[in-house]
């Protein structure tokens, strides 16, 4: 049964007060208040103290490589994540529930742990590492390992944002493709993808807005070389340990503004995909 | 039901051939995928567990022994017994009102629950540094009073609730409104007071999602790195969290020590991966017999 809109003095249910009112309050002081507190601190800047310290050559690289490197990761995830969604639904194999289950590692492991693990991995010694050294492929400590790293992170939310979709798709539609002559390609690119967009961008806009912040998983397999690995939210843990806040600030605050209009897109989205499953 | 097992048994070649893949696109799409979770997911993790072992079962167990260890354990437990319970309360709490009652500015509160997934967790411990820190607004204040927050195991909590405010929350709201009030108005019109229907109809209702919910908020709240390490200070023994000792033994080239502490927290993400999925499949099972 849907929910009616009800009035709230009209409700016979009780806690009302109770229930919005305790939540408005924690809400407010556990992430409201902070946040607000940063955009207010930064307030407190010059404007050219401010372009100074978010427009400087070594910030401007690192908001190419977390951004670029991002949209890779996240096209990556958009690619293979469809490929592993696809194969999880529809066919069968040997240890495909531990492999489904698995697919949430990102979400479960901790970002330190993945981060030491992909670096020895993917080190001159790893087990990866020693097979692309000789071919000349430096893995760890250069961009390749960060995008590694942003892929990692990515990796679950293309597949689960596609699964639900998938699994609802009807055979009918398919079987009426193939009745009216389409071959299987043409079946998938014409009626089977058309109905996955919705989910695929928002799966990707997702993996992008995770990888854009992500640290932990990072930072052990970057090296961290000003101007080349350097990954933005290493810029503001860097000017907070030489006690730099107000520039430490004014950055995160880009970030935050971006993080935010990258959060209504994925809203809009979601709204799109239901309005779709409605129609 | 039987209908559709029926129709799918007597499916003839065309039809069959329009839904089903030919073998060799299945292998080749099957390869590709597994290749590609190998690559990114299942080697790394088997790499935690084997640079653990690398001086074998003695050398692991040895990692544990030093009291940094057992303090940074001991922290992280802490944290997620506090931080857990908070977010759960929170979370209840938040879905009651969102599902059970109709008010303006009801999906702009839902997105600003979920603002802190949008967050860098760089920033998630910022954003406590510049409200207590020295320099930050409560600050001056703080260090009259001798109160400390940041560098101290408060500002470890404080960054922890942030980072995993949403996850409890955002498991309730959809299954709650899914369910509406139907069976609560019944209870209500039986004679139950408001805390009888909400212990006896809601939370039997709600308890798997409750659960799921409350392991993952669970596996982010100990494994949490960035925020926490942003506040934390790094004072062994007292402010290390594992991940943070995790990072501290990484290095200093500790490698054995730093994957021993990192197996256990791999070992609650899998533990975890293994609740979520009997969950699931607890769900399923119950949502089954209601559709008939």
């Amino acid at each position: 049964m849907t929910l009616p809109f009800v009035r709230p003095n009209s409700s016979p249910l009780p806690g009302y007060r109770l229930t919005l009112g305790y939540s408005l309050f924690y809400l407010c002081l556990i992430i409201l208040i902070p946040l607000a507190g940063t955009f207010l601190k930064s307030a407190t800047l010059t404007w050219p103290k401010f372009w100074e310290a978010v427009a400087s050559p070594r910030v401007v690289a690192s908001y190419e490589l977390s951004f670029g490197l991002s949209l890779v990761g996240g096209l990556i995830n958009l690619l293979f994540g469809l490929i592993a969604a696809w194969v999880l639904v529809r066919y069968e194999f040997f240890g495909k529930n531990i492999v489904d289950a698995l697919v949430d590692l990102p979400f479960a492991l901790p970002t330190a742990v993945a981060g030491i693990a992909l670096t020895a991995v993917y080190s001159k010694n790893g087990w990866f590492g020693r097979w692309l050294e000789p071919l000349g492929i430096k893995a760890a400590y250069s961009r390749l390992g960060v995008l590694i790293a942003l892929t990692f992170i990515g990796l679950p939310f293309v597949v689960r944002t596609l699964q639900p979709i998938l699994e609802d798709l009807e055979a009918e539609v398919e079987e009426a493709a193939a009745s009216l002559g389409a071959n299987r390609w043409q079946t998938f690119r014409r009626v089977i993808l058309p109905e996955l967009w919705p989910a695929l961008l928002t799966g990707f806009a997702l993996a992008f807005a995770r990888a854009v912040g992500e640290y932990g998983s990072v930072v052990f397999i970057s090296g961290n070389m000003p101007m080349r690995t350097e990954i933005t939210p290493l810029i503001i843990m860097t000017k907070l340990e030489q006690y730099d806040y107000a520039g430490a600030t004014a950055v995160a605050v880009v970030m935050l503004l971006i993080s935010f209009a990258l959060l209504l897109l994925v809203n809009l989205l979601q709204r799109w995909i239901q309005q779709r499953a409605c129609s | 039901m039987a209908a559709a097992t029926l129709s799918r048994l007597t499916r003839t070649g065309p039809i069959r051939r329009a839904t089903h893949d030919p073998r060799w696109i299945r292998w080749t799409l099957i390869t590709v995928a597994l290749g590609f979770l190998a690559l990114f997911l299942f080697v790394p993790l088997a790499a935690v567990f084997t640079e653990a072992l690398r001086h074998g079962i003695r050398g692991y167990f040895s990692s544990f022994e030093n009291p940094e260890a057992l303090a940074a354990i001991r922290l992280t437990v802490l944290t997620a017994a506090i931080a857990v319970p908070l977010n759960l309360v929170f979370g209840v709490a938040a879905a009651w009102a969102i599902a059970k009652f109709g008010f303006p500015g009801k999906s702009l509160l839902i997105t600003l629950i979920d603002l802190p997934f949008a967050v860098s967790p760089v920033i998630s411990g910022l954003v406590f540094v510049l409200l207590f820190g020295l320099q930050g607004w409560l600050g001056p204040w703080l260090h009259e009073h001798d109160i400390k927050i940041i560098f101290a195991v408060p500002g470890i909590v404080l960054a922890t609730i942030f980072v995993t405010f949403p996850f409890v929350a955002r498991e309730l709201i959809p299954l709650m409104q899914a369910q509406g009030v139907g069976e609560e108005y019944a209870a209500l019109t039986l004679g139950a007071s408001g805390w009888q229907t909400f212990w006896r109809i809601t939370l039997p209702n709600i308890k798997w999602g409750l659960f799921y919910g409350v392991i993952l908020c669970n596996a982010r709240a100990m494994g949490e790195f960035g925020a926490v390490s942003v506040v934390s200070g790094h004072i062994r023994g007292q402010t290390n969290t594992m991940p943070l000792h995790v990072e501290i033994l990484y290095n200093e080239y500790n490698f054995v020590a730093a994957f021993a502490v990192a197996s256990l927290l791999a070992l609650l993400a899998l533990v975890t991966l293994v609740l979520k999925s009997y969950v699931e499949w607890r769900a399923n099972l119950t949502r089954i017999p209601d559709e008939h």
